[in-house]
């Protein structure tokens, strides 16, 4: 007989070995986790359902649902009984109107489809903040968010409007009559009428006393400029006139001062040819947590609070004739060096920004740019958009809990969540004899007040901003209140007795005030109005003491910086799925805040993040304490991160009105003590694990050059593109040739000179990362929300994603050098398995990435069903009815751009997001199908906007223009880094664009020739 | 005997009217109105606003001569706002009767024409009293019992034959025993029986089943793609809306009321203040009737009074009551949400007629879903469409080069592109 012994692993040889033992036996050596989806033992025993029965109710509803199918159910249709003119149904109808929601400021055209808005868009005729950022892209469907408050509340129970007013009018007048004071609590609403209102309210009930709170301070500014030209606003900045930029600590391509300053900056980072030399401007950026600043920054230098303190310090010296940089390491004081000669250089085309929370850093910002003679600050049309006042908030805390302050009113703004002492003030609120809240929300403080008014979302209501000085911006009603609502603005008037609507009161402040003689009916149609210029701010500060106390400045260990993500900012859209699922553009990971750590305090705290074997990311957690209150938040190990420093986001860990799916993350506002961003704290390691949902783990190209393609300006004004940009090349024949050749092509190629074709180009220079065009995707197609869980298991649905790449070296240009420098296999092991570990401070690049419309598409040629075909226009189309989703075309396509449906995420109770609603149901564009499960999708490039163009220029007969062709992204993007257009259309920007010297394709080398452009990022490495 | 005397009323009637006229005519002379000149004078003015005997925008005109002064209707005719204004009396209780609405003045009416006009609404004849309706309704009863009764007796009689032929076989064979013949049946067939033949026959059994496979296969297929086709579907609607009439009797255009078609992926159902555009003067069916369908005037006219309802319309007043009823029409194109179809590129930029694809509609009583709507029938249709480029500046780059390509002048929609999955699939 045969004695061989078979063995499946050597662990089998071991006769000792527990292991091996437990498998002859079973299959499985672990206990199989049956409970979890066979439920309760109880249960099962006590069930009357038998297999039988079973197999019979099986039967009979496979039959009934068949049967039932068979049948096609009626719809009705209803008409309208008086239609409206406007209304033609289905055709949308525009709106420009403005968001100033306390936080974000612009003005916006919304759109809107059988009298329901489904859209925002960028109302690009406006000449301010006319760009839509991707929370106010989403904050359409906050409008829809079922959680709103549907009327008036007292203790928690419906009352009417009249009841309301009529009894907190009659509590504020008994006030007003004993005189005990009584405080108006809002946010910033930089609006002439509101301010006119809250003013002749003010003078009606003298006890009343308005305190201005920004749940995200930028008092420090505002202050630093009152004390150097005598108001308390901010000045406004425009970065297409700077030829070189010093930011400390400023991430002004994010929230800093309001946001909005990325498309000035973009148009100064595009490298366009004049008489064969390139110029750009020059980006430094010295910051703690990695922004999206320091992402695009050409220089970046992770540095703590206190040494960005002392580069300003000796900026502002060397300007006046005291270069000092003895206080700076080696390294930074490199930088500044040159930073300081560039300065001096560009002189009023440099700009100095901070956003230190330090009066004296903000002073002596504002003393920079006066010595320099700045053009890119403007310190004329300042803006009011933040007014907060931290010591007068913390004041009436304090009044509160003494009694010296006896009601409180709060609009717009929830300082139970957001306040560093927010049990301090709830406590106090429930003291007050009288309080109100006005929100959409249930809230952490509506749930305190007495009295809640429900007020309508911005969509819904009236209401006026000034941008800037001079700069005015209106806000119109797109739809009718949803619930039974009524503004803060009318509820004033309505105090004060008046009979008018806010509505007038705005029409009448504004042909007075504002207008100037100007037509109303043409401002409400703008959206935006410009009226006269200001007058001059003069300087009048002398920073001395400011100099000395930054130039002295020192860290005491550990210095937390807390910040606004791009999805929730402030936080008051946190019941907004789309939100919460867009990845943060640096992190990219998607519903949660988390601890931002550098590597090498991570590995002396003990901190530490891991990666598992499906690809879903771990973190340990860290105790962070300020003074006495501590937060337990999981950690990132975050690349770029400046040593000695952490970053925490707030706007999350919101408990009431907001749904379970969406409390997520930690409440990091009680860190925010005295509202201030920096904070010095301890950090200890916490037992435990958090689960992130990550789309993308911190890894590099690993010089890989064909993804990204970088190069420096230098490279690009002094050699040729084959250098920079080479056409990858194969071999035939032993012949090198390019494989855009048909030579080395197996597919013939279809003649598409004739009528439209369609290519995106997407600008790597302009591309900031800022998500907008991924929410405005997710608006146009109906993209679903997959939650937390799904995205874990790399279920993200996003027809539209942005890659972020770290480089292994401290630049790209390093890690390309690394590759060449390969010799033999060993060496490249090593090398690479070394390369996959991003730099301590490495070069980032944003890459949107959707479908790339292949000519000679793989995902086409591996379809069994030909369910994705392609179109003349260039466009790969994709039929979902023809789907049966075998899913061979993602695993076929290189880019990864194919999304299958797990699950039908629709009318779906596993998935209570915005689809499981009616309301939420309303914001779906009809244009575009909803899919379902088992189906597989992707970026149609827009197919229903480009066939709408197409229909436009058919019925009014005529030839269709350059920029008429749009995308949702294209369409969103506040840069122009996304192109889109006709190609054979030959002035086109688009087809220029493919001629540029900078355009390459992705993954060129695989010969897929998509219709996708990028374009190469150059940064600008010039020195003197 | 009635039922004859009935049918003699009508033209008796009407032989009187005639005789009436024509004596007016002959004896009055040419001085005398002409009711003839005068109805065909109301008609073309007055009857947008007025009817005879019932009020509608302004009173009933039947009588009227009656209650107001020659003189004083000649004034008014041909300007009542100048007697309004003037604060004649009789004038402004008139205008205020009527929630102010302003009467078209008509000064191209000489005292003649209004004379004719009065002469023809004072002279109206009596509706006819009942219409022929019972004599229809009883006709043909006896027809149908009688063919029963027929059939009864037939199957009475077969029965009896058959009991008779049994009855004569059983004596037959009593006789044959009797007289001691023996009746022998019919020896066996040896033959096999033609079942078992076929059994055994395997080639024919083979190619029955392919038959029956192919058959069977064939239905199937069929069944199987009629599921989800609603060809024909022909729903009943909340408001009986006869397109005959409107749209083949009366031959409004189709995008009066589906207006959108022109502009919009949709062609939209008419809101109802479309409908009210006409029908606020249309308050009463007059056209032709179909008895044996039930189509009478009384149907048709209370289908307007529906529409009255959901509308708000107050008939008596005039005025909007503002309680309103949106109509739930039944939806019968119903095309699924993955397809994509716009109005607005077949009907405004190709120009197709609307029957193309709805099918004669101005003949539908009830409208029904003329065309399968299936892919394979929009398909077809692209592929022998030629593509209409006359006039569209849109097209002329694009058909020059196509038509280059394909060396032919005109252009199918398939050649177009109008085969690709993505233009109607997004």
């Amino acid at each position: 007989m045969n004695q061989k012994k078979y063995w499946k692993s050597e662990v089998e040889l071991d006769a000792d070995n527990g292991f091996v033992t437990d498998l002859q036996h079973k299959e499985f050596v672990e206990k199989l986790p049956e409970d979890a989806f066979l439920g309760d033992q109880k249960v099962m025993d006590d069930s009357k359902t038998n297999r039988r029965d079973f197999l019979k109710y099986v039967g009979f509803s496979t039959a009934a649902a068949s049967l039932a199918a068979c049948e096609g159910p009626v719809y009705k249709s209803i008409p309208y009984v008086v239609q409206p003119e406007e209304i033609r149904p289905g055709i949308s109808n525009y709106y420009a109107s403005a968001i100033a929601d306390g936080f974000d400021f612009a003005n916006v055209l919304i759109k809107t489809r059988e009298g329901r808005p489904i859209k925002v868009e960028n109302n690009n005729e406006a000449p301010t903040n006319g760009h839509a950022n991707a929370r106010v892209q989403a904050s359409v469907l906050s409008m829809y968010d079922n959680l709103r408050l549907r009327g008036p509340q007292y203790g928690g129970s419906p009352v009417s409007w009249s009841t309301l007013i009529e009894q907190t009018k009659e509590q504020l007048s008994a006030l007003k009559d004993a005189d005990a004071e009584v405080v108006l609590l809002t946010h910033s609403f930089a609006s002439p009428t509101t301010e006119k209102l809250i003013a002749d309210f003010l003078g009606q009930f003298p006890n009343v006393r308005h305190v201005v709170y920004d749940a995200l301070s930028d008092a420090e500014a505002l202050d630093a400029f009152e004390i150097a030209y005598g108001s308390r606003v901010l000045p406004t900045y425009d970065f297409a006139k700077a030829e070189v930029i010093v930011s400390v600590g400023a991430d002004f391509l994010g929230d800093w001062q309001g946001g909005g300053h990325s498309a000035g900056y973009a148009k100064g980072r595009i490298p366009n040819k004049h008489h064969g030399k390139a110029s750009m401007s020059k980006h430094y950026q010295f910051e703690s947590n990695m922004t999206l600043s320091g992402a695009s920054a050409d220089v970046r230098v992770p540095s703590t609070p206190a040494t960005q303190k002392q580069v300003l310090a000796a900026i502002y010296g060397a300007l006046f004739g005291k270069f000092d940089t003895s206080a700076l390491s080696k390294k930074v004081a490199a930088q500044v060096n040159t930073a300081i000669k560039q300065l001096k250089r560009a002189g009023k085309n440099a700009v100095v920004v901070t956003g230190l929370p330090s009066v004296d850093a903000q002073r002596i910002a504002l003393a920079i740019n006066e010595l320099l003679k700045s053009r890119v600050i403007d310190t004329q049309h300042t803006t009011t958009i933040r007014q907060g006042n931290p010591s007068e908030v913390a004041q009436l805390v304090d009044d509160l809990n003494s009694g010296a302050v006896q009601g409180i009113i709060t609009a717009g703004i929830n300082p139970a969540y957001s306040l560093p002492n927010a049990d301090s003030f709830s406590a106090a609120i429930s003291k007050a004899k009288f309080s109100l809240a006005f929100g959409m929300k249930n809230d952490e403080t509506a749930s305190l007040a007495q009295w809640v008014a429900a007020t309508p979302h911005y969509l819904e209501a009236w209401g006026d901003v000034a941008f800037k000085s001079g700069h005015y911006g209106l806000t119109q009603p797109t739809i009718r209140p949803l619930f039974d609502t009524l503004q803060f603005q009318d509820v004033l008037l309505a105090w004060s007795g008046s009979e008018t609507t806010y509505h007038d009161a705005l029409q009448s402040h504004w042909k007075s005030n504002i207008l100037n003689g100007a037509s109303w009916s043409k401002a409400v149609h703008d959206g935006f109005f410009v009226g006269q210029s200001p007058v001059a701010n003069t300087y009048k500060d002398n920073p001395a003491d400011a100099y000395n106390t930054l130039a002295g400045a020192q860290d005491k260990g550990f210095s937390l910086l807390l910040y606004s993500k791009t999805g929730l900012g402030d936080g008051q859209q946190a019941n907004n799925p789309w939100l919460q699922e867009l990845p943060d553009p640096i992190s990219r990971v998607t519903w949660d805040n988390y601890l931002t750590v550098s590597k090498s305090d991570a590995e002396a705290l003990g901190l530490w993040n891991e990666t598992q074997s499906d690809g879903a990311l771990n973190g340990g957690l860290a105790k962070v304490t300020v003074g006495n209150t501590s937060v337990t938040a999981p950690v990132l190990i975050q690349p770029g991160q400046a040593k000695g420093t952490v970053g925490l986001a707030v706007g999350y860990g919101k408990t009431a009105g907001i749904k379970s799916e969406m409390q997520v993350g930690v409440n990091a506002y009680p860190l925010y003590k005295n509202l201030s961003s920096v904070q010095s704290v301890q950090i200890e390691a916490v037992d435990g694990v958090h689960e992130f949902a990550c789309t993308q783990l911190h890894n590099t190209l690993m010089g890989r050059g064909d993804i990204v393609k970088e190069t420096t300006l230098e490279i690009f004004n002094t050699k040729d593109r084959s250098y920079w940009n080479p056409v990858p090349v194969v071999s035939k024949n032993h012949i090198e040739t390019p494989v855009t050749s048909p030579e080395v092509d197996i597919w013939d190629a279809f003649d598409r000179s004739i009528g439209h074709h369609f290519n995106l180009s997407i600008d790597l220079n302009a591309c900031t990362g800022c998500g907008a065009c991924v929410v405005s995707c997710h608006a146009e197609n109906n993209v679903p929300v997959v939650g937390k869980r799904e995205i874990r298991k790399s279920r993200d649905m996003h027809w539209l994603r942005i890659d972020r790449y770290y480089s292994a070296e401290d630049t790209f240009e390093g890690d390309l050098e690394t590759v060449d420098q390969i010799n033999g296999l060993g060496d490249s092991l090593t090398t690479f398995g070394e390369m996959e570990a991003p730099s301590e401070n490495p070069q980032v690049t944003f890459q949107p990435i959707m479908c790339q419309h292949c000519n000679h598409a793989p995902c086409e040629t591996v379809c069994p069903v030909a369910a994705t075909s392609h179109g003349r226009q260039g466009q790969n189309h994709m039929a979902y009815n023809r789907c049966v989703g075998t899913r061979y075309c993602a695993n076929n396509c290189p880019y990864k751009v194919r999304r299958f449906n797990w699950f039908l995420y629709s009318n779906n109770d596993e998935f209570d997001y915005h689809m499981n609603d009616d309301l939420g149901r309303m914001v779906l564009n009809p244009d575009v199908v909803v899919r379902s499960r088992g189906v597989m999708e992707k970026c149609s490039m827009c197919i229903q906007k480009t066939q709408k163009t197409i229909l436009d220029a058919k019925l009014e007969g005529r030839q269709i223009q350059d920029g008429e062709f749009q995308t949702a992204c294209s369409s969103a993007c506040p840069t122009g880094a996304i192109v889109f257009g006709d190609i054979n259309d030959k002035d086109s920007k688009v087809a220029q664009s493919k001629e540029s010297d900078r355009m390459y394709h992705l993954l060129e080398s695989v010969g897929t020739k998509p219709n996708v452009q990028y374009q190469v990022k150059v940064r600008n490495t010039e020195t003197t | 005997m009635t039922r004859f005397s009935y049918r003699n009323v009508v033209p008796s009637h009407i032989f009187l009217t005639t005789l009436l006229a024509l004596i007016f005519s002959s004896f009055v002379g040419a001085q005398e109105p002409d009711i003839q000149k005068g109805k065909s004078l109301f008609n073309a003015n007055c009857a947008a606003c007025h009817k005879l005997n019932k009020r509608a925008v302004g009173p009933a005109l039947a009588g009227v001569s009656e209650k107001y002064d020659k003189e004083w209707l000649y004034s008014w005719i041909k300007n009542s706002t100048a007697m309004v204004k003037a604060g004649d009396a009789q004038a402004v209780a008139i205008f205020e009767e009527y929630n102010k609405s302003v009467m078209t003045s008509f000064p191209q009416l000489s005292n003649e024409d209004i004379d004719n006009i009065l002469a023809y609404t004072d002279f109206t004849p009596p509706a006819p009293a009942v219409p022929a309706a019972v004599a229809t309704a009883t006709s043909g009863g006896g027809d149908d019992t009688s063919s029963t009764f027929i059939l009864g007796v037939l199957v009475l009689v077969l029965l009896m034959l058959i009991a008779m032929l049994y009855m004569v076989n059983n004596t037959l064979r009593k006789i044959a025993a009797a007289n001691g013949i023996e009746i022998v049946k019919a020896e066996k067939d040896k033959r096999l029986p033609l079942w078992k033949a076929y059994v055994q026959n395997s080639f024919l059994v083979f190619v029955s089943v392919i038959f029956l496979l192919l058959s069977s296969a064939y239905f199937g297929y069929g069944y199987l793609m009629q599921v989800g086709v609603d060809q024909g579907y022909m729903p009943v609607q909340p408001i009986h809306y006869s397109h005959k009439i409107h749209a083949g009797d009366n031959q409004i255009d189709c995008k009066y009321c589906h207006s959108s078609a022109r502009v919009s992926k949709h062609s939209g159902i008419p809101s109802l203040n479309v409908c009210m555009n006409c029908h606020v003067n249309i308050a009463e069916y007059n056209g032709e009737e179909d008895l044996e369908k039930g189509y009478t005037k009384e149907f048709y006219t209370n289908e307007i009074k529906k529409l009255y309802k959901a509308v708000g319309w107050d008939e008596e007043n005039q005025r909007y009551t503002g309680e309103t009823q949106p109509v739930k029409w039944v939806r019968i194109h119903n095309l699924p949400d993955f397809v994509y179809f716009n109005h607005a590129q077949h009907v405004e930029v190709a120009g197709i007629e609307c029957q193309k694809c709805h099918g004669p509609v101005e003949e539908m009583e009830i409208l029904y879903q003329h065309s399968s709507l299936t892919m394979g029938w929009c398909i077809n249709c692209h592929r022998e469409t030629n593509v209409d480029v006359a006039n569209n500046e849109y097209y002329t780059k694009i058909h020059e080069e196509l038509s280059k390509k394909y060396g032919v002048e005109k252009l199918t929609a398939a050649q177009m592109g109008g085969l690709e999955c993505g233009k109607c699939h997004y």
